[in-house]
C-alpha cells in the first residue's frame, strides 16, 4: 500500500545551523507514526516543514502520491493535510460551533457567500456537529471557545483538524498541558480515529507515545537515528545514548 | 497552563454573534432609528435648517465609519487611508459631471464601480504587507490621492471648488430633506448588509482571519481574497458617503482626503465599538457632537480632543456600544461578558 | 534641463534624503524593535524646529539651538516614554495609531496656542549663509551642511550599532525581540533609549529644517508620510535600508518635481503637460513605493529575522 505521507531527504538550514538533516518518513493509512527525540532535535521544525509553514531547503513531500513540496499551507490542507498545534490555536472569540464551522466550510466549495447565516446552513452545521460529537464537545457547542477549559480547547483543536476531512494528520504534542485523565481521554479518542488516517505524532509524553505508536522515529540533531517498532526502540542502545538524561523511556 | 495567548486589545473580547440579539439591544436600536427619523420633522417644526445640515453631515460620516468597520472592525485591517475613498466619491461627482454624466443614479453606479477598481488595486498592493507596514501604506496611498487632487488646478487645486451642478434626481435634486432620508436609508441598508455579511460564510472567514490567519490557512482557506474583498466593499461604502457629502455641501475639496479624516473615522469606529454593527453609527454621532461642543467652547479644541482620544484608548476598551450588556453564549441571563 | 541644473537638483535631492534619513533611522528602529507605530514622530520633528527657533531667539547661537533641539527632544521623549507611552507598547497597533493620532492633535494644538498659526522663520547663521560654487552655479553652504551632518549621523549610527554593546542589543532586538527580553536584558531602558534616540534625530532634522522651510503647526505630517515611504522601501527595522531608502526617495522626489514637468513639455502637447505634469511629479515617490511593494513587500534591505 502506498504511504499517504512520504517524505524524502528533507533539509532545513537557518544560516549555518542545520536543523533538519535529510529526514525520510513513510506513513500509511491506519498507522500512527511517532517522532520523538530530545529537546532541540528539530521536531517542531520538521512538522512545520511538512505542514508548509516553513519552506524546506531540500527534499520532497508527497501527500497521497501528489508532490506538495512547493505548495502553500492552505493548498496542502485542501489536498488532505491536517495539523493540530502545540499551542492551542482555536479562535477564542468564536463559539465552539463556529470554530468547527470554519473548518467544515473551508473544504466545501468557496466561501464567497454573503447573505445566509452559517449557523442556518444545515449541511454545514450537521457536519460540524458530527465532529463535535466525536470529541465530546456537543453539549457546549454554543459556548464561547475562550471560556472552555484547557482540556476542552485541546479537544476543539482536534475537532477542527478532523473537520477538514484530511487524509494525513500532523499532531503536534496533542497531550501538551493535559492532566492524567484528560490524557487518557485524548489517547482513547486518537486510538479510535487512527484507522482512518495516516498520523504523524510528535509527543513528549512517553506513556502516550508507547500506547499509541505503531512505529517510532527517533530524531536527534535533525537526523533520524532510529526507526522501528516501539519494542525495538526500547532495546536500542543508540536511542538510550541519545536520551540519556533527557527523558525516561518506560521499561 | 494558560490556554490561548491573551493579547491586550481594545477589540471586543467576546463578540456578540449576530444571531443572538438581546431585547435591550433591539429596543435601543429602535429608539435610535426613531430619533434619526424624526430629525427633519423637528428641523422643519423648529424652523432650524441648520439642525438638518449638521445631522446630515453626521449621517455621512456614520456611513463612512460603517464602511470602514467592515475592513477594520471585522477584518482587523487598520486602514489609515479610508478618507481617500470618501474624497474619491465626492470628487467623482464633479468629474462625472465634466464627463457629461449628471444623472444621480448613473453617477452612483459609476462611483461604486470606479471605486471598486481603484480599491482592488490599492488593496492588493497594501495587503501584501501586514502590521505596521500595512498601516503606513494605506496612509501613503491616501496622501497620494490627496496630492493628486491638489494638483488638479481645473478642479480648484487645494482650495477645492463649488459643484456646478448637484447630482440630478429629478424633482428631488437639491432637496435637503430627501437627501437626509436617502442617507438614512443607505445607512440602514449598509448596517443590515453588514449584519448579514458578518454572519455568513464570508464573514466567518473574515473574522477568523483577523484573529488567527495561520489557523485559517491551516483549515484550507486562502485568507487574502476574502480580506481584499472586504477592503473593497468598505471602500465602496465610503465612496457612497462621499457622494452624499458632495451633494450635501455642494463643494469638493482635497480636505476630504486629509489623513486627519482617516484618523477621525477610526476614532468613530473604535469609540462606538470595534466589530459591532451599530457601533460606528454611535461613534460617529458621539465624536461629531463632541467636536461641535468643543469647537464652540475653544478655538484650541484639538488640544482637548487629542488627550480625550488617548484616554479613550487607555480606558474605554470596548467602545460605547459594547457597554450594553450582552448575554453569555450558552445561558439566557444577561451578564457583562468578561474574558477569563 | 542643463547638466548643471540637473546636478543642483541632485544635490537638493541628497539634502532632502539626509533629512529623511534622520527621521527614518530612529523611526524604523521603533517600528522594528518595539513594534510600536508612532505616528507622532512628525510632531517630534516639529517640536525640534520650534525649540530651535526659541533657543535661537534667546541665545543667537545656531549651534546652541541645534543642541537645545536635540537634547530637548531626547528628554521630552524619555518623559513621554516613561509616563505615557510605555502603556501602549503592549497594546495592538490600532490602539497605538489612535493614541499617537491623539498626540498629534494635541501637539499641533499646543504649538498653535503658544506660537500661533502664522509661520515662524529662522535665519541660518552668517557663517552658513554663503554659497559655494558648484559647476559654475552658486549653491548654498547651508544645504551642504545638512548633507554633511547627515553623513556624520550615518557614520555615528554605524559605529553605535556595529561597535558598541548597546548597538549589539539593538541588532539583536531587531532580529528577535522576544529573545533579547528572555535573555534577561532589561528591555525597558533599551526601548526608552531607542525611542529617545529617534526623537533626538527627529529634533535635529526639525531644527535644521528651520532655515529652509517655514516653521508652522502641522509641518511634521508631510515629512512623516515621506519618512514612512522611506521605511517601507528600505525595510522595517533596517538602518541601512533607511539610509538608502532615504537617498532614493529624496532624489526621486526632487528630480521628479524638477525634471518631469519639463520632460513632459518636451514630449507632449503643452496643455496636457501643464495639466498632468504637477500631478505626476508629486506622486512619483508613491509609484516607487507601490512598485517596491509589488515586487518585494519586505523592502529592499530587510532585516534578517531569526
Amino acid at each position: 500500500m502506498t504511504p499517504l505521507l512520504s517524505v524524502r531527504g528533507l533539509v532545513k538550514r537557518y544560516g549555518a545551523l542545520l536543523v533538519t538533516d535529510g529526514v525520510d518518513l513513510d506513513i500509511s493509512k491506519g498507522e500512527i507514526h511517532a517522532v520523538i527525540g530530545p529537546n532541540g532535535a528539530g521536531k517542531t521544525t520538521l512538522i512545520n516543514q511538512i505542514h508548509g509553514e516553513v519552506r524546506s531547503d531540500a527534499g520532497t513531500i508527497l501527500l497521497a502520491g501528489k508532490d506538495v513540496t512547493s505548495r502553500t499551507v492552505y493548498q496542502r490542507a485542501r489536498a488532505g493535510l491536517g495539523r493540530s498545534y502545540q499551542i492551542t490555536s482555536v479562535l477564542p472569540e468564536f463559539s465552539v460551533l463556529e470554530n468547527v464551522l470554519l473548518a467544515v466550510q473551508a473544504v466545501q466549495g468557496h466561501n464567497f457567500h454573503f447573505w445566509r447565516p452559517v449557523t442556518q446552513t444545515p449541511a454545514l452545521v450537521e457536519a460540524a456537529d458530527r465532529f463535535l460529537a466525536l470529541v465530546g464537545l456537543l453539549e457546549v457547542r454554543r459556548r464561547t471557545a475562550g471560556l472552555l477549559s484547557y482540556g476542552q480547547q485541546r479537544q476543539l483543536e482536534l475537532a477542527m483538524t478532523l473537520a477538514i476531512e484530511p487524509k494525513v494528520l500532523l499532531l503536534d504534542e496533542p497531550m501538551a498541558g493535559l492532566g492524567a485523565s484528560e490524557t487518557q481521554e485524548m489517547t482513547q479518542v486518537l486510538q479510535g480515529l487512527s484507522s482512518h488516517y495516516a498520523v504523524l505524532l510528535v509527543e513528549h509524553d512517553m506513556h502516550a507515545v508507547f500506547a499509541l505508536a505503531d512505529r517510532l522515529s527517533v530524531l536527534v540533531y535533525g537526523k533520524v537515528v532510529f526507526c522501528g517498532k516501539p519494542d525495538d526502540v526500547r532495546e536500542s542502545a543508540v536511542v538510550r545514548e541519545a536520551y540519556l538524561g533527557d527523558e525516561e523511556i518506560p521499561a | 497552563m494558560t490556554p490561548t495567548p491573551v493579547t491586550e486589545t481594545s477589540v471586543g473580547k467576546a463578540l456578540p454573534t449576530p444571531s443572538e440579539r438581546p431585547l435591550l439591544t433591539t429596543v435601543t436600536i429602535g429608539l435610535l432609528a426613531l430619533v434619526l427619523l424624526a430629525v427633519p420633522v423637528y428641523a422643519s417644526m423648529a424652523g432650524d435648517p441648520h439642525v438638518l445640515t449638521i445631522s446630515s453631515r453626521i449621517l455621512v460620516f456614520a456611513l463612512a465609519a460603517l464602511g470602514l468597520n467592515i475592513a477594520l472592525g471585522f477584518g482587523g485591517m487598520v486602514s489609515m487611508g479610508h478618507s481617500m475613498y470618501l474624497g474619491l466619491g465626492a470628487y467623482l461627482v464633479v468629474l462625472l459631471h465634466t464627463a457629461g454624466v449628471d444623472s444621480g443614479w448613473l453617477q452612483l453606479i459609476a462611483i461604486v464601480a470606479i471605486t471598486a477598481v481603484i480599491a482592488t488595486a490599492v488593496g492588493w498592493v497594501a495587503l501584501r504587507t501586514h502590521g505596521i507596514a500595512f498601516i503606513m501604506i494605506t496612509l501613503a496611498f491616501a496622501q497620494l490621492f490627496y496630492y493628486l487632487f491638489v494638483s488638479l488646478k481645473s478642479y480648484g487645486g487645494d482650495e477645492g471648488m463649488r459643484l456646478e451642478q448637484l447630482s440630478d434626481f429629478g424633482v428631488l435634486t437639491g432637496n435637503r430633506t430627501a437627501l437626509y432620508y436617502a442617507l438614512l436609508a443607505c445607512l440602514g441598508a449598509a448596517a443590515y448588509g453588514t449584519y448579514r455579511l458578518v454572519g455568513a460564510r464570508f464573514g466567518l472567514v473574515l473574522r477568523a482571519s483577523r484573529i488567527n490567519e495561520r489557523r485559517v490557512s491551516a483549515v484550507g482557506t486562502h485568507a487574502l481574497p476574502y480580506r481584499l474583498t472586504a477592503y473593497v466593499l468598505s471602500a465602496m461604502v465610503c465612496a457612497v458617503a462621499g457622494f452624499f457629502l458632495a451633494n450635501l455641501t455642494g463643494f469638493v475639496s482635497p480636505a476630504y482626503l486629509e489623513w486627519t479624516v482617516s484618523g477621525e473615522l477610526i476614532v468613530m469606529v473604535v469609540l462606538g465599538g470595534v466589530g459591532t454593527i451599530i457601533g460606528p453609527i454611535v461613534g460617529a454621532i458621539g465624536l461629531l457632537l463632541l467636536e461641535e461642543v468643543l469647537k464652540a467652547w475653544t478655538e484650541h479644541w484639538p488640544m482637548v480632543l487629542g488627550p480625550l482620544i488617548i484616554l479613550m484608548v487607555l480606558g474605554l476598551r470596548r467602545g460605547l456600544w459594547s457597554m450594553l450588556p450582552v448575554p453569555n453564549h450558552d445561558s439566557a441571563d444577561v451578564t457583562q461578558k468578561e474574558r477569563p | 534641463m542643463t547638466l548643471t541644473l540637473f546636478f543642483i537638483q541632485l544635490l537638493n535631492g541628497l539634502q532632502l534624503g539626509m533629512m529623511l534619513f534622520l527621521m527614518a533611522a530612529g523611526l524604523t528602529l521603533v517600528f522594528g524593535i518595539m513594534n510600536f507605530i508612532n505616528l507622532a514622530h512628525g510632531s517630534l520633528y516639529m517640536m525640534g524646529a520650534y525649540f530651535a527657533a526659541l533657543a535661537y531667539g534667546v541665545t543667537d547661537s545656531f549651534f546652541l539651538s541645534l543642541l537645545a533641539a536635540v537634547l530637548g527632544m531626547f528628554v521630552l521623549a524619555v518623559l513621554l516614554d516613561r509616563i505615557a507611552l510605555a502603556h501602549l507598547y503592549r497594546r495592538d497597533h490600532l490602539d497605538q495609531v489612535l493614541a499617537t493620532f491623539g498626540l498629534i492633535l494635541f501637539a499641533n494644538g499646543a504649538v498653535r496656542l503658544f506660537w500661533g498659526s502664522a509661520p515662524l522663520y529662522m535665519e541660518a547663521p552668517d557663517w552658513l549663509s554663503q554659497s559655494v560654487s558648484v559647476m559654475g552655479i552658486n549653491y548654498p553652504t547651508y544645504r551642504i551642511a545638512i548633507i554633511v551632518v547627515g553623513l556624520l549621523v550615518a557614520l555615528g549610527l554605524h559605529l553605535l550599532i556595529d561597535r558598541t554593546r548597546v548597538g549589539m542589543l539593538i541588532r539583536a532586538g531587531a532580529s528577535n525581540r522576544t529573545m533579547v527580553a528572555a535573555l534577561g536584558i532589561n528591555i525597558g531602558w533599551l526601548t526608552t533609549f531607542i525611542f529617545a534616540l529617534g526623537a533626538a534625530l527627529a529634533g535635529l532634522a526639525g531644527a535644521m529644517a528651520g532655515p529652509i522651510l517655514s516653521i508652522q503647526p502641522g509641518m511634521g505630517e508631510p515629512i512623516l508620510i515621506l519618512t514612512l515611504i522611506v521605511i517601507v522601501i528600505g525595510g522595517i527595522g533596517s538602518i541601512r535600508g533607511a539610509l538608502l531608502g532615504a537617498l532614493v526617495v529624496g532624489v526621486v522626489d526632487t528630480l521628479g518635481r524638477a525634471v518631469l514637468p519639463a520632460l513632459l513639455f518636451q514630449l507632449f502637447d503643452p496643455t496636457v503637460a501643464a495639466a498632468v505634469g504637477p500631478a505626476i511629479a508629486s506622486v512619483g515617490v508613491y509609484v516607487l513605493m507601490a512598485a517596491v511593494l509589488a515586487l518585494k513587500p519586505e523592502g529592499l534591505f530587510p532585516v534578517q529575522h531569526a
